[in-house]
């Protein structure tokens, strides 16, 4: 029991799992999942396509957070992204052609690739701080997706562009499985090779790293871009599930729910040692939680506060010394009579220490 | 100068300051009169940081009684010693580099107006202060535009404000060139003729011979003794600081014998007038196969920053480098680990240990660093290289999966070395290998040193300790206030010789 306690993803699936209990509570069909035209149907479904964009940008944000850093300019890729892709197809006389499609995605991860090329850019090589390195293209970037659009909502119809938000494949639908599956491939790509062992390494100590020989510039540059063209898939998806490309509003807070992601999932802001099944779960609660709010009927208003509440407690959870407290608590229960704590002195070296 | 028949005004008597298990020290006597400049002096961990901060109330003493003025004082903090006129002021300057000059001389002590701030006389104060100091800046500049040294001065200018009857200086050179240090010193002599009684701390022998009066030697947490600087001639004093008479350092040497060099043999690494400003002078070193060569010197002379010029941890501005007789320059570490040149940093713990990670993958890093992340090291090699050096270097506990953190420090520098043998190195650096750990841990590491250099690796081995470097090094290069001063045979070399060589300077 207090080895299941204390795995890293314990709170974050538990929470995960109490948000679909109380779903199910308050809306007994909550988890069936039926089949229609060959395509699965369902909440369960929803969330898992309402997860993918926010799952990409997840991604890349851990590894990222990994390596001491930070990219607050995703959000804003997000929106560029959407942007290049629609424009390029609404301009193009025959929008409902695949190589039209194609190129317009090709075109939007290109240049979502250079955004994340140039923070990796400020961050390893002028060593600017990740905060305000990304925090200028979190600006500036809304400011090219505007001029890209022209200041106006691009919207379009295209059959090919269509798929990827909402059409289905195997029965699933496209976003999800693309999302999902780009995140397998890193994720084995991460810990089959050495990319993550190196990565936390830079986290933890980079002057030990350089010491060793790690290349932590260019890794550093690398998971930059990575997280640029991952932003930039979620783009994608994003604009072609709405059909539209709106500069302003595409992906708005996108970075603060991934950050988010990625703290539920159990990886410290502090870099190091990163977890991305935890990035996966955490992912899921955002995107459960969000379908929570509608199924429980719960006031616009108090929406936010609702979020706000189920992210305090989930995160407080899997704070290290609430899980001190925790396994402390539930070896006193072990051990009958409970010997008086001592424990006030080393506490308060402690904490004094960090 | 010295003015002999007047009371101490600090006068502490067995101090005792106990880190449990530790006693950092023990029943310490320590007097500063009025008007000198007392030297306090000792290797690392003597506990000369110690005796200054249970002085000025940051570390409380378990023993012993503090007489400032003849008044029994126990200071509460930095700040409370201050009211009482005992200032410190620290080796890196503690000052807000983003406020003018007047601010930092006058922060705590500025004159008030109204409620508000009397800017001008804030101002007027600190110039009559820094006009004592022979300093011609602005006031009301910012602090971060002034070089380090005139930073150095505004610190001392800071803490003589008000009522200051001893003036601590813990290091106050270490960052200054000599031009700059002839005028600290200038005004640490008009500082003294004014009355002040100034506790110095210094690694540089010269330094110390050239401005003090007396001095207190202390030794692994006791008391060695104190000496009138004029009469201790600087090898006692390096004897005093490094601990044993000379008699009983000699018995310990272990004679190495001496390893024949092929004729016309090349270096395996040559440096000819490589230097860094502001870190070490140029020097020449050659290094051969087979060959441990020990750096010996005080803390501060350059020995560690000799090494990391020789390994790219630090970049040289001067000087050539060959390896294997090629020319080449090594830039980064990683430069250096193409010619299998390995480098441990003294700093293990900011510089050497990934925490975090585990005891496996910190020995793998540096191999797996260089073969790139996509090329990773298929799992059964690395278990067995990891299972190999757990084995041959005794690292305890012997669970590869266990986090470097909860290792202890003897534990964490074997797996350094055993991160950096299984790159297969032809010359190791080593940079205090040895210290912080336990007795049996430090022989082994002696012990695997000889047997690299057996094999023909070539080791350069630095460390406090002499009378390690004595024993296991074929050839020694003495380094004295960051130069390299000296090249001796290591087996016919006695302690007196290398004593003698680190003295040097102060000695004349």
């Amino acid at each position: 029991m207090n080895n299941v306690l204390r795995h890293h993803l314990f709170w974050p699936v538990a929470a995960l799992v109490a948000l679909l209990v109380a779903n199910t509570v308050a809306r007994p069909s909550f988890l069936s999942i039926t089949i229609r035209d060959g395509h699965l149907f369902g909440a369960p479904v929803d969330i898992l396509r309402a997860t993918a964009p926010l799952l990409l940008v997840a991604l890349g944000m851990t590894l990222v957070i990994a390596t001491r850093g930070i990219d607050l300019s995703v959000g804003a890729v997000v929106a560029v992204s959407g942007a290049v892709a629609l424009s390029h197809i609404a301009s193009s006389p025959n929008p409902e052609s695949p190589v039209t499609v194609l190129t317009a995605i090709a075109m939007a991860l290109a240049l979502c690739l250079v955004l994340g090329v140039w923070n990796g850019f400020l961050v390893s090589v002028l060593g600017i701080q990740p905060i305000i390195a990304t925090l200028i293209l979190m600006t500036a970037g809304r400011g090219v997706a505007m001029l890209i659009t022209g200041g106006m909502i691009t919207t379009i119809n295209s059959a090919p562009f269509k798929v990827l938000g909402s059409g289905f494949w195997l029965g699933l639908p496209v976003a999800a499985v693309i999302a999902f599956g780009v995140f397998a491939v890193v994720a084995f790509v991460v810990r089959r090779t050495a990319l993550g062992m190196l990565l936390e390494a830079t986290g933890i100590n980079p002057a030990a790293s350089r010491l060793s020989g790690v290349r932590s510039k260019t890794l550093t540059w690398t998971v930059y871009t990575a997280s640029g063209l991952f932003a930039g898939l979620a783009g994608l998806l994003i604009s072609a599930d709405t059909m539209a490309a709106d500069a302003n509003n595409a992906g708005v807070f996108i970075e603060l729910d991934a950050i988010l992601a990625v703290v539920i999932g159990g990886t410290a802001l502090s870099g190091g040692k990163f977890n991305l099944s935890g990035t996966l779960v955490g992912a899921l609660v955002i995107a459960t939680l969000e379908r929570t709010v509608t199924v429980l009927g719960i006031s616009p208003l108090v929406t936010p506060l609702f979020m706000a509440l189920v992210v305090i407690v989930v995160t407080l959870l899997q704070s290290p010394r609430m899980r001190e407290r925790l396994t402390a608590a539930t070896r006193r229960q072990a051990v009958t009579p409970p010997e008086p704590q001592p424990a006030a002195r080393p506490d308060s070296t402690e904490v004094k220490a960090r | 100068m010295t003015q002999q028949t007047a009371p101490p005004v600090v006068e502490m008597t067995g101090i005792s300051v106990e880190f449990p298990p530790v006693k950092a020290l023990d029943g310490v006597d320590f007097s500063l009169r009025p008007g000198e400049i007392h030297a306090l002096m000792g290797e690392n961990g003597a506990g000369k940081s110690t005796l200054i901060k249970a002085l000025t109330g940051i570390h409380s003493p378990t023993a012993g009684t503090i007489l400032v003025d003849g008044v029994e004082r126990r200071f509460t903090g930095p700040a409370d010693a201050r009211a009482h006129g005992v200032s410190t002021v620290y080796q890196e300057v503690n000052l807000c580099e983003n406020l003018t000059v007047a601010e930092n001389i006058m922060l705590g002590a500025e004159p008030r107006l109204l409620g508000g701030l009397h800017w001008q006389a804030m101002r007027s104060q600190a110039a009559t202060h820094l006009k004592r100091m022979g300093l011609s800046i602005d006031p009301a500049s910012s602090l971060g535009s002034h070089s380090l040294a005139v930073q150095q001065l505004v610190a001392i200018c800071r803490a003589t404000v008000g009522d200051c009857k001893v003036l601590i200086l813990d290091e106050p050179t270490s960052s200054l060139d000599t031009d700059e240090v002839a005028h600290l010193f200038k005004v640490m002599r008009a500082l003294r003729d004014e009355g002040v009684a100034i506790l110095f701390v210094s690694h540089f022998l010269d330094q110390v011979y050239e401005v003090s009066d007396r001095m207190t030697v202390l030794r692994n947490g006791g008391l060695v003794g104190e000496f009138a600087t004029a009469d201790l001639p600087a090898a006692e004093l390096v004897q005093h600081m490094i601990g044993r008479s000379m008699e009983v350092l000699e018995a310990a040497e272990e004679v190495v014998e001496h390893v024949e060099r092929p004729a016309g043999a090349t270096p395996l690494l040559q440096v000819v007038g490589l230097g860094r400003k502001g870190s070490v002078q140029p020097f020449d070193l050659d290094l051969y196969e087979g060959e441990v060569v020990g750096l010996a010197g005080l803390l501060g002379s350059g020995r560690s920053e000799l090494a990391r010029l020789l390994t790219g941890a630090d970049r040289a501005d001067v000087g050539q480098t060959r390896v294997a007789g090629q020319p080449t320059r090594l830039r980064t570490p990683r430069a250096a680990m193409r010619h299998r040149i390995a480098f441990t940093s003294e700093d293990r713990k900011g510089e050497g240990v990934v925490d975090g990670l585990t005891v496996r993958e910190n020995i793998v890093l540096a191999l797996q660093a260089e073969r790139g992340w996509m090329r990773p090291l298929p799992r059964k090699q690395v278990d067995e290289l990891v299972a190999k050096y757990i084995e041959q270097l005794g690292i305890r506990p012997a669970n590869p999966e266990a986090l470097l953190r909860n290792l202890s420090g003897g534990n964490q520098q074997k797996v350094l070395l055993a991160r950096w043998l299984s790159t297969a190195p032809q010359l190791l650096v080593l940079d205090e290998p040895t210290r912080g750990i336990d007795v049996g841990a430090k022989a082994e590491i002696q012990k695997l040193v000889a047997d690299l250099a057996a094999d023909g690796m070539s080791v350069v081995f630095i460390s406090a300790e002499l009378e390690e470097v004595l024993r296991i090094s074929h050839r020694i290069a003495v380094m004295r206030d960051r130069r390299k001063v000296a090249e001796i045979d290591g087996g016919g070399a006695t302690m007196d010789q290398v004593v003698d060589l680190i003295a040097g300077g102060g000695a004349k």
